[in-house]
């Protein structure tokens, strides 16, 4: 061998192994096409915020899914009512598990009585309008169409029946996951929350049966942003729960019709983020961007009880708009974590009613006859204005915010308590002997409002059972 | 033979009672429907109009009558398996349905026969929509944005179908729900199409292909009418669908 030969090969093996360590090792990729499939079952499928088993390693498989469209009226907000059309009978629509090479036989059934043709576009699918050109069905008919799972990954489903906005506006959304070959690595719980944007003919809160807004759907000013379709669908008795030193996976998507999330929890940092829901994973993130039509995978470990508020941190709509959830999260503390003490540097939601500077006036609407009827409104101000601070039950968020159940503070002073709505508290007080030092902003409500807030609160979780009248409020207001 | 005579008297008369059925006049134009340019006017000659959606009650007397439209005898290719399926029999509603809603659950071609029966046909599509553009005071109220909003509500709303005609008011032309009890076939249901993926119809350069885009129709709002269209466009005229009824219509210069 010639000396020039042996130079030009051994430059030529450098420079591919150069090339090589550029490259990071990645598996072949396989054609997903011909993975074949044993065996047929019937789809489990899952109502939110459940999802179904994992794959394991199990192979891939025939998997028959049947889907259900229903035309129903369900609620948006204490005494809001609205036309939901669902996929599953539920917003979002019931959630599809399967692996990369599952094949799947999908069944869209519509009801004889909806209104309504429909179809679905699944963005699983690789085939023409994501399954929609074989799935438009006439309610009271079935339509059948098979798909392969060929990419990894959670993908939105919805309905793509003209007009294609006003279907997805009405709750036509949901997930379909794929796992790898293998299954994704396991963890404690798993739970499915999917965001949507509301556009109702009243304004947020305002009660009775909602009609669609086209107008503000196509100027895209929302008057609900919420998980799983309704203010409140993950909080109070429907808060998600999990304990202390567990690993929780969340699959969150986003229906839209128009808002892009910026889904954040309050409390966690994300240890893994499946990035737009595919297969590059970034690390330690606070706040991942969710597209309309978009979905992704977060994943964290619990180190500390206490609660995780999820939110879409374009605040206005978590504190404003419903776009709020929580996680219950029992266990021992760890103060090497978290001491729970630290005030500075937390932060600090607002109140859902508009907050005014303290001479403002604003107009009366219900009039409560009686103490019952007080507690009725005031709930429902309550669950509006109070409860992201103060919690559903008025248990309060510890060092951070008072707790209004059984609160010494409210008991011995209650016109102190209603001029701490009227105008709001800022500074040190003692509430059932521990300190707190924050400020809680002045609420604007009406005399009304706020003696039926202050009794709903007073005949409530232990306290002294008052009745707080306008006539109360309003010698507070006038002092 | 008596008998024979009385036979063809009753169904003379009968075809003569659901031949009385009440109908408006609607004074033909032109206009420029959904799907088409604004310079592109269809014209509609003048012609007779129901006044209310066929009924339960009215449907009973037709399959009485023949036979061959009855639920056990129907052929398939004709009407598929919901063909009057909330009805007790054959021949009898039963108690739970309100003989005075609109009769639903038939397909095109038992409308079709039903209104040769009684000497009318189908609107076509552009008759049915020239005259439903119509609100209580206006020929043509398309641009009305709360006009817009009551259809839509109505088209949200299920389970409208139980209802019991002539309760809303009527429109200009004297016309009753058209709107807020069911959906209605026409003569050409399937003329317009909307394919099942209606976001790809906007390529199309055919203008009868174009659906959620919107881009080839004459008025970007009238999200109305596309729900109409694609409710059209999910049938094909064997079907019988819960929500779906009809109404006849007769051309003026047969009359």
């Amino acid at each position: 061998m010639k000396p020039t030969t042996l130079l030009k090969q051994s430059l030529f093996l450098l420079l591919m192994s150069t090339v090589a360590c550029m490259q990071p090792s990645k598996p072949k990729k396989t054609d997903t096409t011909k993975i074949p499939v044993k065996g047929v079952i019937q789809a489990e499928l899952t109502s939110p915020p459940n999802v179904p088993k994992p794959v394991g390693n199990r192979e891939a498989t025939k998997q028959i899914v049947k889907m259900e469209v229903i035309e129903t009226i369900g609620t948006m907000a204490d005494g809001v009512e609205y036309i939901y059309w669902t996929f599953g009978g539920t917003v979002p629509g019931s959630f599809i598990r399967g692996r990369v090479g599952d094949e799947i036989e999908f069944h869209l059934m519509n009801h004889p009585n909806n209104k309504l043709p429909h179809n679905i576009d699944l963005h699983a699918v690789t085939g023409s309008g994501g399954g929609a050109s074989s799935s438009f069905v006439a309610p009271g008919h079935e339509v059948q169409f098979s798909f392969k799972l060929l990419n990894e990954g959670i993908f939105v489903y919805h309905c793509a029946t003209a007009p294609v906005g006003m279907h997805i506006a009405n709750g036509m959304y949901g997930l379909i996951l794929v796992e790898p070959e293998g299954g994704l690595p396991p963890v404690d719980r798993e739970y499915y929350v999917m965001q949507g944007d509301f556009y109702t003919k009243g304004k947020y809160g305002q009660p009775g049966l909602q009609p669609f807004d086209m107008g503000k759907a196509v100027d895209e000013t929302a008057d609900y942003v919420v998980f799983n379709g309704s203010v409140g669908a993950l909080t109070g008795n429907n808060a998600l729960t999990a304990k202390v030193g567990e690993k929780i996976r969340l699959f969150v998507g986003n229906g839209g019709p128009n808002l892009v999330s910026s889904f954040h929890v309050i409390g966690e940092i994300f240890d893994k983020v499946h990035v737009e829901g595919g297969s590059l994973i970034n690390e330690n993130i606070q706040t991942t961007l969710i597209p309309a039509g978009g979905a992704t995978i977060v994943e964290f470990e619990i180190n500390v009880p206490g609660k995780l508020i999820l939110v879409d941190h374009s605040i206005f709509r978590a504190f404003n708009k419903g776009a709020i959830g929580i996680i219950n999260v029992d266990g021992e503390e760890n103060h090497t974590v978290y001491t729970g003490k630290q005030m500075e540097g937390i932060y600090q939601p607002e109140g859902q009613t508009i907050q005014n500077m303290p001479d403002e006036k604003t107009v009366t609407e219900l009039k409560a006859t009686s103490v019952s009827e007080r507690m009725k409104y005031g709930k429902q101000i309550y669950d509006r204005a109070c409860f992201a601070c103060h919690q559903p039950n008025g248990e309060g968020m510890a060092g951070v915010f008072p707790p209004l159940a059984n609160s010494d503070y409210l008991n011995t002073d209650v016109n102190r308590a209603i001029n701490a709505v009227l105008h709001g508290l800022t500074g040190e007080v003692i509430v059932n002997g521990k300190k707190y030092n924050n400020v809680m902003p002045s609420q604007v409500l009406s005399d009304e409002e706020a003696a039926n807030v202050l009794t709903y609160v007073y005949q409530s979780w232990g306290n002294s059972k008052k009745e707080v009248t306008p006539e109360m409020v309003k010698s507070i207001r006038n002092k | 033979m008596s008998r024979f005579l009385l036979l063809i008297l009753l169904l003379v008369f009968t075809q003569t009672v659901r031949a009385q059925k009440p109908m408006a006049r609607i004074e033909g134009g032109a206009f420029a429907p959904l799907f088409g340019t604004t310079n592109q006017l269809v014209t509609v000659a003048s012609f007779f109009m129901d006044e209310t959606p066929v009924t339960h009650a009215e449907f009973l007397d037709f399959v009485k009558t023949y036979p061959e439209w009855r639920r056990s005898t129907v052929l398939r290719l004709f009407a598929d398996q919901n063909y009057l399926k909330t009805w007790e029999s054959d021949t009898t509603l039963g108690k739970n349905l309100n003989p005075n809603a609109p009769i639903t659950n038939v397909s095109w071609f038992a409308a079709s026969a039903y209104a040769k029966s009684v000497g009318k046909r189908l609107p076509t599509t552009d008759e049915w929509e020239f005259v439903a553009m119509a609100s209580r005071d206006n020929k043509d109220a398309r641009k009305d944005s709360l006009f817009n909003v009551s259809i839509l509500s109505w088209y949200e709303t299920p389970n409208t179908f139980t209802q019991s005609i002539r309760r809303t008011e009527p429109n200009f032309w004297g016309v009753f729900d058209l709107y807020g009890l069911v959906w209605e076939w026409t003569e050409d249901f399937n003329s317009v199409l909307l394919t099942g993926e209606s976001r790809g119809d906007v390529d199309s350069n055919n203008t009868l292909f174009c659906g959620g885009g919107a881009v080839g129709a004459s008025d970007l709002m009238n999200y109305a009418a596309f729900m109409r269209f694609a409710f059209k466009g999910s049938l094909k005229a064997h079907f019988a669908v819960q929500n779906l009824g009809f109404r006849c219509v007769k051309s003026e210069k047969e009359s």
